[in-house]
Formats: structure tokens, sequence, C-alpha cells
């Protein structure tokens, strides 16, 4: 197995029991995301991929199969310890953000770090300082999660997903709340994260955002039906300021 | 995860809701409010009847004769004739764990000088009686042995007959007051006592030698009484049984008779009227107690409804690496804490309301440490326990669902 290899998941199958039938969410999965990638998971409600982000993100584990994160065989792992993974090599954005209410973004970035033992006070404050100066709030840390834009909700997340410096970060419909603009400075902030080395999943529907990234894999029925690496990625900054002249013309 | 962090989390909890946090503590502030004041005005209530009692006597005993039952008849106990002088004499010479004694002698009537009169009680003694029953003189002196001998009609009375019969000022030392038409001289005048718990005027009396008073005043040779000091506080049971058991030689009473003396300590006193007294503290205590509960299935309420309502909150902790201790913990905590500082607010109140208590209503209050501590145990408990299911619950959820809760 290559070192680069972040994810590696081999003939995965996760079933669920709902009342008498017996749900079949993945069958068999065989997948792996190296480091520095920049992956769209895309397929329809019930295709399987929140079953697979669940699984890769230490929430669920897999009927059968094997999943090693960053080498590690998470199937022998117990509730407690795949908690210290979601702690230590994880990072998750969601769609409706998952702010903690009346909390001032500063404090919500440092959430992660105060379940973690070895980061001291100093420390945790000075890391969630640079989080935040990263997705470009460096104004805004004591404002509330309540007086924030959507967008700025979603930066304080990402802020949050990455202040623990996780292997990868997994985001579940990180746009879906988003009007397009807001989506397209949503993603030019992966962009520019994913440049710096930081691997990502993105979980989405909408095409138009999955070619913001590097590579598409598409689920149906529990199968992974299509893996295609983009050729031509789209650059969300152009994405942003064409949307802007378009915009322009429209008032004009 | 360190302590401190959890407190930090908890502590930030609870401030994100200061209203609802309030008023969860509300009913553990009244709670423990309620059971402070209740505990300061029963044992209030309970210590001022003990030092009634106590102002009573120095380590007193008390011997009465004991009612008899002659030919069937049951007499009652001033009928009784079994104390005479020459028990006094007998315990006072064969004794050796008394330190003062005395013959008790009383009788009422009515106080006349001049054109004032007064209705009131003559108690009266031998010198060792003062002594004996904590009367102090303030002015003037205190009777002879030689007048006690001789039967003088000499006596010392109290503020409440000074200030009834002497209405001009006068000094009523060296002044003849007639009680019952019989004339005395007043040569002292006794300290003021006061009223006691039981509403009795402890200044409305009359000291005179008990040989005055059994001659002319009851007529009688048998005494009402004899009053006893014990050495020590915690030699009153050994000394009363050793009274007992000479004045059964003394009255040679046959093994397996009654004895024809009735003997009371103050201990005995005590606890006899603090039974009352202790069952209203127990009554009190209980009723604020359960208030307290109250307050406690209170928390438990509003917990559970948190742990719904912040179920995402939950799910989001759990998927950034908060285990299910941590979870636990948090909401262990932050239940505890609000009962806590529940019960500061309450034991403040508490302090607050019964000062108030006794300076409207006069009520004796005492606050006892004891209480405070009780109370501040009690409603640590009550956050753990009442905080221990919701927290429980809390920290079962699975993260998927929690994070998907709407």
């Amino acid at each position: 197995m290559s070192n680069n290899k972040v994810i590696d998941i081999r003939n995965l199958h996760k079933y669920y029991q709902m009342g008498d039938e017996q749900v079949k969410a993945l069958r068999g999965v065989d997948l792996s995301i190296n480091k520095g990638e920049f992956v769209a998971i895309m397929g329809a409600s019930g295709s399987g991929k929140s079953t697979l982000l669940n699984i890769l993100g230490c929430l669920d584990l897999p009927t059968s199969g094997d999943y090693f994160l960053d080498g590690e065989n998470v199937k022998l792992l117990n509730r407690n310890q795949l908690a210290e993974i979601r702690n230590q090599k994880l990072g998750f954005v969601f769609q409706s953000y998952n702010l903690l209410p009346r909390t001032s973004a500063l404090e919500n970035v440092e959430l992660p770090l105060l379940y973690n033992p070895l980061v001291s006070g100093a420390e945790r404050r000075q890391r969630a300082q640079e989080a935040l100066i990263a997705v470009g709030l460096k104004d805004r840390m004591k404002h509330l999660s309540n007086q924030m834009s959507g967008g700025q909700q979603q930066r304080v997340a990402i802020a949050r997903s990455m202040v623990n410096n996780p292997n990868v970060i997994f985001a579940d419909e990180a746009t879906g709340n988003l009007d397009t603009r807001t989506s397209f400075e949503i993603m030019a902030l992966f962009q520019e994260l994913n440049d710096k080395g930081m691997t990502i999943c993105f979980v989405t529907h909408e095409p138009e955002i999955a070619e913001f990234t590097k590579r598409n894999i598409v689920f149906r029925d529990g199968v992974l039906i299509k893996d295609y690496l983009i050729k031509d990625r789209q650059d969300a900054h152009n994405a942003l300021a064409n949307y802007r002249e378009e915009i322009f013309e429209i008032d004009n | 995860m360190k302590l401190f962090n959890l407190f930090r989390i908890a502590i930030a909890a609870i401030r994100r809701n200061k209203m609802r946090s309030f008023l969860t503590m509300l009913g553990i502030v009244i709670g423990v409010a309620a059971v402070i004041a209740m505990l300061a005005i029963g044992q209030g209530s309970n210590e001022s009847i003990r030092s009634t009692i106590s102002s009573m006597g120095t380590n007193l005993i008390s011997l009465k004769p004991a009612s008899q039952n002659r030919g069937g008849v049951q007499k009652g106990r001033s009928a009784s004739q079994t104390l005479e002088v020459k028990d006094v004499t007998y315990l006072q010479n064969n004794s050796t764990l008394i330190s003062a004694i005395s013959p008790e002698m009383d009788g009422s009537g009515q106080l006349v000088f001049g054109s004032n009169n007064w209705p009131t009680t003559i108690y009266s003694g031998n010198e060792m009686y003062p002594s004996i029953k904590k009367y102090e003189v303030k002015t003037g002196r205190m009777y002879t042995t030689q007048e006690i001998k001789k039967a003088a009609k000499v006596c010392l009375i109290g503020q409440t007959i000074i200030e009834n019969l002497f209405t001009n000022g006068e000094d009523p030392i060296g002044q003849n007051i007639r009680f019952n038409n019989i004339p005395f001289k007043i040569i002292g005048t006794l300290k003021e006592k006061g009223n006691n718990t039981f509403g009795q005027d402890q200044d409305d009396m009359v000291l005179a030698p008990y040989t005055t008073v059994m001659k002319r005043i009851s007529r009688q040779t048998f005494l009402r009484a004899i009053v006893i000091s014990a050495k020590s506080e915690d030699k009153i049971t050994e000394t009363s049984e050793e009274i007992t058991k000479l004045l059964r030689i003394s009255h040679k009473l046959k093994d397996g008779a009654d004895d024809d003396f009735e003997i009371r300590t103050q201990e005995e006193l005590i606890s006899n009227f603090g039974a009352v007294s202790e069952m209203m503290l127990v009554l009190l205590g209980s009723i604020a107690g359960i208030s307290l509960i109250v307050g406690g299935i209170g928390i438990m309420n509003i917990m559970y409804v948190s742990v719904t309502e912040r179920t995402r909150e939950i799910g989001l902790r759990m998927a950034i690496g908060g285990k299910g201790v941590d979870i636990l913990r948090q909401f262990l905590l932050e239940a505890t804490l609000l009962s806590v500082l529940g019960g500061i607010i309450g034991v403040g109140l508490g302090v607050l309301s019964s000062n108030i208590v006794e300076s409207v209503l006069g009520w004796p209050v005492l606050i006892t440490m004891d209480s405070i501590v009780l109370s501040f145990l009690f409603c640590t408990f009550i956050g753990v326990f009442f905080g221990w299911y919701p927290a429980r619950k809390a920290s079962a959820l699975n993260p998927i669902e929690a994070l998907r809760h709407e």
C-alpha cells in the first residue's frame, strides 16, 4: 500500500435493517483517495453516497469489507478510538453549518481542540485564530454565530474542520444552503485549501459544483458507477468574477 | 478530555441560555432557601427552649414528692408529705456529688405597698437558693443564715414588682410591704431575667427565707420541692442516681417499693419540651426537603428537554471527536453546576429570609453550619441524581441520527 493513500476501501458493504426489510446501502465498493485529492462524491439521493461519507468519516462502521484510513484499519477500532480518529485526523463541514448558537466564531473553531487533551489553551486559541484568518474572517472572530450570514457561518465551519490539521476534510452538501455567489466563494475557499495540500471529499448532487473539484465519483444504488478525473478544473475565483459580470450586465 | 475544558464547555452551555438556566435554578434556589429558613426557625425555637430551661438553674436537679395512692385514692402531688427539711440536711451530709442544695417553698398572694397592690408569687429557699436557680441580687443584700434560722420577715423583690408597687420611684430597700397581710421588710432587689420561652415573667416574684414561708404563709412542715445543683454538667445523671439511692435509704423504702419522690433533671425537661419542637423541626424540614426534590425534578425536566433540543449539538460534538463519556460528563456537570449554583443563591436567600423573620416577627432563629452544609450536599446530590438520566440519554445518541435531527 502506498503511503500516499489517505483513504483505501476494499469491497465495502453496508446493510441496514429497516423493519423487516434489509436495505443494502453499499454493495461492494472499492475506492482509494490519495493525499492532496479533491474528490466530489455524486449521486441521487438513496444512491449510498451519504452512507459512504458516514463510514469514511468514522461515524459508522461497514457491515463487511475493509476501510484503511491513513493506513489504519478502522474496522478494528472501538467507539472511543473512532472518536479520537475523528478528533485528530478528520474534519467535517455540514450543509447546515452546525455551529453552536450564541457562541463566538473563535469559540466555535476552538471546539474540536477542547476535546483533544494534548492541546493547551494557548495553542488552541492560536490555532483557531490562524484557521479563521485562513478562511478570511480575521475581523469577525468575536462575532456570535447567529449574527453571521450563511456564507460566513460556513466559513467558520470550514475553519473548525481544519483547525485540528486533519488528514482529510469531509464536506456534506456544504453549499446546499447557500446562494450561487456564496457557493462559488465557498468553493474558492476549498480550492485554496486543496492547493495548499489538503485532501477534501465533497458530497454534492450539483454537477456544476462538482466541476470545481479534481475527481468525480458517481454512485447509483450502492455501487460506484463512474470514477473520472476532471481535466479542465473550473477555477471558482474565475467563476465568481464571471458571475459578478453577468449580474452587472443584467443590472444594466 | 481535560477537566478544565469540561468546565469551560458546561459553563458556556449554561451561559448560552441564561434565562432558562435561571428558571431551572429557581426550583433549587427556593428549595434550599426553604430548607435553610425552616431549619433556622426550628432550631431557633429549640435553642430558645434549651436556654430557658438552663436559665432556670445551674446543673439543676429537682426533687418533688410523688403523688401517692392511699387506699385506692390517688392523691395530688401537693397533698403528699414526703419531703421534709431533714431530707435536705441528710442529702447535704451524705452526698458527694452535689454542690448546693435548698428546700423550695412557694405561695401566691396579694402584695400591698401603700395604695398599690399586685398579685404575685413568693419563692423561697435557703441561702444557696439564688445560686441554684440563677437569681442575682441587684441592689441591697441577700438574707442571712441567721435570718433563715429566725424565720425573719425579710424579702427581695423582682423588677416587675418594683415597677408596679413603687410607682413614684421610691427606693424599695428598707420599705415594708405586706404579702397576704404579713409584713415583710425589703432588703434587696433581684436582677432582671426577662420572660422565658413559655411566656412566664421571671421578674414577677418575691424571694424570702423558706422558714418564713413555711411558718407564716403555707403553715406546713413538708416541702414542695428540693432543688439541687450538681457539681458539674456531665455528672448530673450520676448525681441524680446517688440522690435517689440516698433518699430511698433515708425514707426506709423496701426493695421493689415505688419511690415516694420524683426526681427531674434539666436534661429531662429539655428533652420533654424539646420533643415538640423537634417534631416541628422534622416537619418543617421535610416540607422544605420536598420542595428541594421538586426543584430537582425541575432540573431533570429541563435537562431532558435540553437534550432533545440540543440533539444536533450533541451530534456535532460527537462528530468532531467528543466521546460518549465526554457528552455524559458535560450534561451531568451542567445539571450539577445549575443545582450547586442554585444552592449557593438559595443559601444566601435562606439566611436573608431567616434574618427577616427574626427581625420582623421576632422569632428566635438559629442558622447552623450543619444546615448549610447539609442542603449544599443535598442539592449537589440532586444535580447528579436528576442529571444522570438525561446525560445518559445524550451520551447514548447515535451521532449520524443526531446530526440529522431537525
